[in-house]
């Protein structure tokens, strides 16, 4: 119990239980849209957002040059979720490998960027795989008012995002602002993949928003139980990640990712041996 | 109206009293679907404008309006009960938060529908004729004055459609006004108060709903044949042909 009296594993647990918490919100909604692979796409522009930041940062001359690789990243990843708001309502043909071009060209920019900007590969992979062993309590403080934002709305909003993303037709005869409403799980899930990129990493931060999802679809049917199961999935992921990775030398990002999947495999078992079971 | 350059629509006009169910009928691309789904604001338009209840439909009249779209839509990639989807139906304009008695609402609309049971039933293991008795209990969970379905009972088992005649009857003894979009008029006959049948998007017959006997029975039939000039032939009813 002393490794928890240590500052930075007292950081490294918030904002994994923060990340873990606000990841699967957006990430029901986006699994409800069948969109489960969008926060990959945003991630990889969101790095992008981090390398204009970092060489921002380094022509204004701040001390710490990534400073501003969050507000980048925010910036970023709010405008591509915008883009490809924009591009699904509209049904634009080809939106497809305008998203491919958008996505990679994305990250394709931020290697550059970074590499400009006096990166070193290191930090890139800081980024690319997530870096929650070096967070300062100012991260901890940004990830606790962004992580707020996406809970407090993407909960408080839940009945009028639910009805949006099950069925727009009938939100859209019901005078429901569907416009309003699905810019809203766009900007959530553009912040909320700038929150978890601290922690997994831009590559993994699709799972942290589906693998809780996935996990409690296996194991209740009501939408509102879902997604709160998926919060405590998420945040378990995290404290068990994080607790892991201190007593062993493992990239955490990658853990966390890989304790998900595991238990998405043993869950699945379980409820289809169940099945099997009754089904006799 | 046009949608993507193309006219669709042509001074299409629907009256419904209070009471009253009219059918929409009309053969595949004649417009039907698209012009309820127009109606209600589920598709943009390039130009032309649609009124409801005489002007503009307002958030006001929205508020009033009981819609039923065609079931593709029932289940998607989040498992949800019966009951979260009827309770989406009480949202609204201004309304981001389901009232106070939502849940009770909600139930009361599946047991008037006959599926009371399954209200706490994840939606997508329901059968077709389940699935659009939750779709139509979310339309009339809002109490509305205008009822608009499309196709209800397209994929629907016997029962089902026993049901959802009963709901609608008792919905028109009550005073609401009923658009219903059907491909043929089946197990609505007996409701059906006068059809409006469209083909390439105008008008082409107002009036007493056609028989469905002969070739009107038979599944892909449209309907309307024949009928050289539709949009001269708007206003008066239109010999209705039995035979091919």
């Amino acid at each position: 119990m002393t490794v928890l009296a240590d500052p930075l594993v007292q950081r490294m647990l918030i904002v994994g239980v923060l990340v873990g918490l606000a990841a699967p919100v957006v990430g029901t909604y986006l699994v409800q849209r069948r969109m489960a692979l969008l926060g990959d796409g945003i991630g990889h522009v969101a790095l992008a957002g981090v390398a204009a930041g970092w060489l921002a940062g380094s022509a204004a001359g701040l001390t710490q040059r990534d400073a501003l690789a969050v507000p980048g990243a925010v910036i970023f990843a709010i405008g591509a979720a915008a883009i490809i708001e924009r591009l699904r309502t509209r049904g634009t043909t080809g939106a497809d490998v305008v998203m491919a071009i958008l996505f990679y060209g994305g990250i394709a920019v931020g290697v550059l960027l970074i590499g400009a900007a006096g990166g070193t590969n290191a930090n890139l992979l800081g980024y690319l795989f997530g870096s929650i062993s070096t967070v300062t309590w100012t991260d901890v403080w940004v990830t606790g008012a962004l992580a707020a934002v996406v809970l407090l709305l993407g909960i408080g909003l839940r009945p009028s995002l639910f009805a949006v993303t099950h069925d727009q037709e009938f939100a859209r005869s019901t005078g429901l602002p569907v416009g309003a409403l699905n810019m809203v799980v766009a900007v959530l899930a553009a912040v909320t993949i700038t929150v978890a990129m601290r922690v997994v990493g831009v590559l993994l931060v699709s799972a942290l928003m589906i693998l809780p999802v996935a996990i409690a679809q296996v194991l209740t049917h009501s939408f509102t139980r879902t997604m709160n199961v998926a919060m405590v999935i998420g945040a378990t992921l995290t404290t068990a990640g994080t607790i892991i990775t201190v007593t062993y030398d493992v990239q955490p990002g990658a853990l966390i990712v890989v304790l998900g999947v595991g238990a998405y495999v043993a869950v699945s078992l379980v409820a289809s041996m169940r099945r099997a079971r009754s089904a006799r | 109206m046009t949608l993507g350059g193309v006219e669709i629509l042509h001074d299409v006009q629907i009256s419904v009293a209070p009471g009253e169910v009219v059918a929409l009928m009309g053969g595949n691309g004649s417009g039907k679907s698209t012009f309820v789904r127009a109606l209600v604001g589920a598709l943009p338009l390039s130009s032309g404008s649609i009124e409801m209840f005489g002007h503009a439909p307002s958030p006001a009249d929205r508020a009033n309006l009981g819609y039923v779209p065609q079931r593709v839509t029932a289940s998607a990639g989040v498992s949800a009960t019966a009951r979260e989807v009827v309770m989406s139906g009480l949202l609204g304009a201004g309304r981001l938060r389901p009232v106070r008695d939502a849940r009770e609402r909600a139930e009361r609309a599946l047991t008037d529908l006959g599926i009371g049971a399954l209200a706490r039933r994840d939606v997508g293991t329901l059968s077709g004729g389940e699935q659009q008795r939750v779709l139509i209990a979310r339309a009339m969970v809002r109490d509305p004055r205008l009822v608009i379905l499309d196709e209800p009972m397209a994929g629907v088992d016997l029962p089902s459609q026993e049901s959802l005649t009963a709901a609608l009857a008792d919905r028109k003894e009550r005073g609401a006004a009923i658009v219903i979009v059907l491909h043929e008029l089946g197990a609505l006959t007996r409701l059906i108060d006068h059809a409006v049948v469209l083909e390439r998007g105008c008008v082409v017959h107002v009036g007493e709903p056609p028989a469905a006997l002969g070739v009107h029975a038979l599944p892909g039939h449209d309907h309307v044949h024949p009928h050289p000039d539709p949009p001269e032939r708007a206003s008066g009813p239109l010999p209705m042909d039995v035979t091919p």
